[in-house]
């Protein structure tokens, strides 16, 4: 071994290195999304991570999506059934709150997977 | 020029060989695209024996027989860029002096994984495996440099037992 091979490898590493830690550092901030879906056409995508309160009203009508602790919750709804509010809260991977009158589909994307739940697709 | 067309020979049939035992015994390092590329070791030796043209024509002989016998015409192309691509590197270090048959063979290695890729990336059309490079220089540096230690010892004696032929 030479001390041209030992320069190499080691240049080699701190490459390698580098670009591991660039790779985590670019995924960890895309992290898990809130998609808002208002008949088929995506409305909004927000960080689950940031707390917030989203407002959807359309001529269709007017629900409230609340993002607080990693957590969705639909709050207000104009719809005549309420099913979306009264929905449990959702937290996990691809689970969905959907108001059906308002064609509102609520998905949190890329998030971490429940222990009991499994959705397969 | 017969003495070299056998070496050549040997070597190519000696590459088909350690290719067909790595499908036996799979060295498994739990990474799609990875593995120790024993065949390569024929590469590395045959630089050091004999001259550039014949072990360039030996890498390309073995890669074309290997990926007909074993492969896939997808096999082929990954690892005709990964073969070019490394040969050439290679090449080009064992003409330097301040580096050894270890230099050599993980720079190979390492050049062999990003030629794969780059051909995949060709292939699939998706530039989101470049997010893979710092995993295959790894591998390449670990089986590089298990390839030019195995080299280090290997060489001398074949040159020796190839001079008395």
């Amino acid at each position: 071994m030479k001390k041209k091979d030992l320069i190499l490898i080691l240049v080699l590493v701190l490459i390698s290195v580098a670009g591991l830690a660039a790779a985590g550092f670019l995924q960890k901030d895309e992290g898990a999304a809130v998609v808002v879906t208002v008949d088929r056409q995506e409305y909004g995508r927000y960080p689950l991570s940031e707390d917030r309160t989203i407002e959807v009203s359309d001529e269709a009508g007017r629900n409230v999506i609340v993002i607080k602790n990693g957590q969705v919750d639909v709050t207000e709804a104009d719809c005549p059934d309420k099913i979306c509010v009264d929905h449990a809260i959702i937290r996990y991977d691809h689970e969905t709150i959907v108001c059906l009158p308002h064609k509102l589909v609520v998905e949190i994307v890329g998030g971490d997977t429940s222990d009991v739940d499994v959705t397969t697709r | 020029m017969t003495k070299k067309l056998t070496v050549s020979a040997l070597l190519v049939a000696l590459a088909m060989i350690l290719s067909y035992l790595e499908t036996l015994i799979p060295f498994n390092f739990g990474l799609p695209g990875v593995k120790l590329g024993l065949a390569n070791l024929v590469v590395v030796c045959a630089l050091y024996l004999l001259d550039t043209r014949s072990a360039f024509l030996i890498s390309m002989v073995r890669i074309l027989l290997i990926a007909f016998t074993f492969g896939s015409l997808a096999a082929l192309l990954y690892s005709l860029a990964g073969g070019l691509i490394s040969f050439a590197v290679m090449a080009l270090l064992r003409r330097n002096e301040g580096f050894s048959v270890i230099g050599v063979s993980v720079a190979g290695g390492v050049t062999h994984n990003i030629g794969q890729l780059l051909a995949a990336v060709l292939i699939v059309e998706n530039l989101n495996l470049f997010f893979y490079v710092p995993v295959l220089i790894i591998a390449g540096l670990i089986t590089g440099l298990l390839i030019g230690i195995i080299s280090k010892y290997v060489i001398p004696p074949v040159k020796k037992a190839v001079r008395q032929m």
